[in-house]
C-alpha cells in the first residue's frame, strides 16, 4: 500500500505549506499595521501634553510658557463641580473635552488664550461655481470667528477676481492663492490634503500657531472661539452623532486604505471642518494624502473621499479635542434638542447647479 | 479496510486544524485587538460635572474607558515618579499607604516612589511589582507638623532639579497619611493636575478656606475661586511641577520672612498657584477622599483617602 501512503504524505505536506504560508500572512500584516499603529500614536501622543516643545522650528520660544494662566482681579462666575449639563457627554473616554454651548466660560477662556500671542490660520477653498458661498462665509466669519484674536484666511480659488470685497476686522488677514481648475468635485475635495499639507510645510511654521480647514459652502451664525483649540481638534458629522458605530458611512472595503471595519469607531467626523496645532495638522494632511494616492493606484476611492481617510486617522490617532455638532450643523432652520446653538452650518445648496459633474 | 478508516480520521483531523487556522487568521487580520464601547455623544446621568469652565476634564468614574486609555499610554514609554513625606510617627503610614498603592497606583507602567523621611529604619520592606522602584532619602528631623509640610515644596523642587528632569515624564506628590482603595490610572496624566479637597466641593467659594490676609503671599479675595484644591495630591510633568514647587516655595520664603504662616500652610499657596495657574486636568474627590466622611451619591468610587487618625499620637506638636 505504498501508494496510499504517498497520497497521504503529500497531503500533508501540500496542507503544512498553506497553513504555514497562511499564519505567515497573518503575523506580516498583522505586525505591519500593527507598527503603522503604534508609530501613528507614538508621534502624537508622544509630546501629548508637551505645549512647549513643538516639533517646527522657531516656535519653541512663543509656545514655551503655554500655561493657562489668569490674571488676579478678574471676575467670573464660580464653577460648578455638581451642576452642569446632564443632556450630553461633554467628554470622550480618552478624557478629550467635547464642546457644547455651556461647558465652558467664554470671558474666561478668551482672557486665557489672549495673554498668547496666538495666530490661527484658516483655509478656504471655493473653486468653480463655489465663489458664490465665499460672501456670506466671510462676512458671517467676521462676525463670529475667533473674534478679538489674529487669524489669517487661506483662500484658494481657480478665480482670483470672483473673490469678494469682504472688509476684515482688526488683525484678521486674506490671501488668496490661485488653485488651478478640477472638473470633479470629488478631486477638488480629496485634493485638499495635498494643497493644506503643502501650505503647513512651507509657509505657515513661522506664521501660526493653529490651522483650521472649513468648507466654504457654510456660514457662521454664532461663537466660534478659543474653546475649539487643542493640538488635534475633530468636529462630529451632525448626521451621525446618534448613530450606532456601525451605522457610520466609514469605507467597508477592505482594499480601501480608508478601511475601517465593523465593531471599530469612535464618533463619524466631518471633514467640514478639523484643525489643531500645525504639527499635528500637517501629519494628519501628509497622512491622509499618501493613503489617497495608495488608493488612486489601486484604482478606489472611497465612499466619502477625504472624509473616509481622515476618519481613519482620526479613529487610531484620537483628536485631543472634540468640537460638538453645534460646530457644523445641517440645516440653520432646523435644530435638534440637544445643540443649542448653531455655530456654523452649511447652507442649503442645489448641488446640480454647483458642481462641476454630477 | 482499517487503512481507509485511517486516512478518512486524519483528514477530518486536517480539515479540524485548517478551519482552527482559518479562524485565527481571520480574528488576528484587525489592525487592532481591542474592543470597547462605543462612546455616546448624547446621553444622559451628567451628575459630576466634567469639565471645568477652561475646558480642562475633571476625571469622574464612568468618564473614562480604563483600558483604552491605558493602551493609548502604553505606548509611550513613561515613567511617574512619586513623592511621598514620612517624617517622625508617620513613618507609621508607609506599609499601607505602599501595599494598597501597589495594588491600585499606575498598575503595569513604571512608577518611582521617593521616599522622605527622617528614620530611614523605619521604612518597611513592601513587596513592589516589576517596574516599580524606591528610593528613600533622609532628610533632618523637625519639631513642628507645619514647618514639615511647609518644606515640602523645596523638598520637591530640589528632588526635580537633582534627580528627576531626565528621569521621569510625570511626578506626582502625595500625601502619606492615605490609602489606595481603587484604581488610580494614566488617566489622571496632564500637563498640571490638582484634585478637588473632599469638604469643599459644594461649597461656595467665600467659604473656601483660602488665606484671607493680604499680607500673605497666598492670599486670595473672596470674590475669585474656581475650586478647593487639596494639598494632598498635586501632578504633571515634571517641568509644570517645578514651576508650581518653585513658585510655592519662594512665596512660603517671602512669607517667613514676614512672619506670617498661611492658614492651611503649603495647601494655601498652592490654591493661589492653581487660581492663576490653571490646571490641565482636574481630579475629582474620588481621587481624594476622607474616611472620616460618609460616602454621598456623587462618590461612586473612593480611590485614595485619608486614613483615621489621632493627631495628638501622631504629630511632634499640637
Amino acid at each position: 500500500m505504498p501508494h496510499h501512503h504517498n497520497l497521504v504524505f503529500m497531503t500533508l505536506v501540500v496542507f503544512g505549506m498553506v497553513l504555514s504560508g497562511l499564519i505567515y500572512i497573518s503575523t506580516n500584516q498583522n505586525s505591519c499595521k500593527q507598527q503603522m499603529i503604534e508609530q501613528v500614536f507614538r508621534k502624537s501622543e508622544e509630546k501629548l501634553e508637551d505645549f512647549g516643545l513643538r516639533s517646527s522650528p522657531g516656535s519653541e520660544e512663543k509656545l514655551e510658557d503655554f500655561g493657562l494662566r489668569s490674571s488676579p482681579g478678574f471676575l467670573y462666575n464660580q464653577p460648578s463641580t455638581l451642576v452642569g449639563r446632564t443632556d450630553v457627554v461633554s467628554m470622550t473616554p480618552w478624557l478629550a473635552p467635547i464642546i457644547w454651548e455651556g461647558t465652558f466660560d467664554p470671558t474666561l477662556i478668551d482672557s486665557i488664550y489672549k495673554q498668547h500671542n496666538l495666530t490661527i490660520a484658516t483655509t478656504v477653498f471655493a473653486l468653480g461655481k463655489y465663489t458664490r458661498f465665499l460672501k456670506d462665509f466671510l462676512e458671517s466669519a467676521e462676525e463670529h470667528y475667533f473674534v478679538g484674536f489674529r487669524v489669517h484666511y487661506y483662500l484658494f480659488t481657480d478665480q482670483p477676481e470672483a473673490v469678494p470685497e469682504v472688509k476684515m476686522g482688526e488683525n484678521h488677514h486674506l490671501t488668496v492663492r490661485r488653485v488651478p481648475s478640477l472638473d470633479r468635485w470629488q478631486d477638488i475635495s480629496m485634493g485638499r490634503m495635498e494643497i493644506l499639507e503643502k501650505l503647513i510645510k512651507n509657509e505657515l511654521a513661522n506664521e501660526a500657531d493653529y490651522i483650521f480647514c472649513l468648507d466654504v459652502d457654510a456660514k457662521f451664525y454664532g461663537r466660534w472661539g478659543v474653546e475649539s483649540l487643542g493640538r488635534l481638534v475633530g468636529v462630529i458629522h451632525p448626521w451621525f452623532f446618534d448613530y450606532p458605530r456601525d451605522q457610520f458611512s466609514y469605507e467597508r472595503r477592505p482594499e480601501s486604505q480608508a478601511f475601517i471595519p465593523a465593531g471599530e469607531g469612535d464618533y463619524y467626523y466631518t471633514a467640514a471642518a478639523f484643525g489643531g496645532s500645525l504639527a499635528d495638522v500637517h501629519h494628519l494632511t501628509k497622512t491622509c494624502w499618501e493613503q489617497l494616492n495608495i488608493d488612486i493606484a489601486n484604482s478606489i476611492e472611497a465612499i466619502w473621499h477625504e472624509e473616509s481617510h481622515l476618519n481613519k486617522y482620526f479613529l487610531y490617532t484620537k483628536p485631543s479635542k472634540l468640537l460638538s455638532p453645534e460646530y457644523l450643523w445641517r440645516d440653520i432652520n432646523a435644530a435638534v434638542g440637544q445643540v443649542k446653538i448653531i455655530r456654523f452650518s452649511h447652507v442649503a445648496k442645489n448641488n446640480a447647479e454647483v458642481r462641476p459633474n454630477v | 479496510m482499517k487503512l481507509f478508516q485511517n486516512v478518512s480520521t486524519f483528514h477530518r483531523v486536517l480539515a479540524g486544524l485548517s478551519i482552527t487556522g482559518l479562524i485565527y487568521f481571520a480574528y488576528t487580520s484587525t489592525p487592532t485587538r481591542l474592543p470597547y464601547n462605543q462612546p455616546s455623544v448624547v446621553g444622559p446621568d451628567g451628575k459630576g460635572v466634567h469639565l471645568s469652565p477652561w475646558l480642562a476634564p475633571v476625571v469622574w468614574e464612568g468618564t473614562f474607558d480604563p483600558t483604552l486609555i491605558d493602551s493609548i499610554y502604553k505606548q509611550q514609554n513613561i515613567t511617574i515618579a512619586t513623592t511621598v513625606f514620612a517624617l517622625g510617627k508617620y513613618t507609621l503610614f508607609l506599609k499601607d499607604f505602599l501595599e494598597s498603592a501597589e495594588q491600585n497606583y499606575f498598575v503595569g507602567f513604571r512608577v518611582h516612589y521617593y521616599v522622605f523621611t527622617d528614620h530611614p529604619e523605619h521604612v518597611p520592606a513592601v513587596k513592589l511589582r516589576e517596574e516599580h522602584h524606591l528610593t528613600v532619602l533622609t532628610v533632618p528631623s523637625s519639631n513642628r507638623w507645619q514647618d514639615i509640610s511647609l518644606s515640602r515644596m523645596a523638598r520637591l523642587e530640589k528632588l526635580i532639579e537633582s534627580r528627576l528632569f531626565n528621569k521621569a515624564d510625570y511626578v506626582f506628590s502625595l500625601d502619606v497619611d492615605s490609602k489606595f482603595y481603587g484604581r488610580w490610572g494614566v488617566e489622571t496624566l496632564s500637563r498640571l493636575v490638582g484634585v478637588i479637597h473632599p469638604w469643599f466641593y459644594g461649597k461656595h467659594r467665600k467659604k473656601f478656606p483660602y488665606e484671607r490676609r493680604p499680607e500673605s503671599q497666598a492670599f486670595i479675595p473672596s470674590a475669585e475661586g474656581d475650586y478647593y484644591y487639596g494639598g494632598a495630591v498635586i501632578g504633571g510633568l515634571v517641568k509644570d511641577v517645578y514651576q508650581l514647587a518653585k513658585t510655592c516655595r519662594e512665596n512660603l520664603e517671602i512669607d517667613a520672612s514676614k512672619s506670617i504662616e498661611a492658614a492651611w500652610q503649603e495647601e494655601s499657596h498652592l490654591n493661589k498657584y492653581f487660581l492663576y495657574n490653571k490646571p490641565s486636568k482636574l481630579l475629582s474627590p474620588e481621587y481624594l477622599w476622607d474616611d472620616r466622611k460618609s460616602k454621598p451619591w456623587e462618590i461612586k468610587i473612593i480611590r485614595f483617602s485619608q486614613v483615621l487618625k489621632n493627631y495628638n499620637e501622631i504629630r511632634p506638636n499640637p
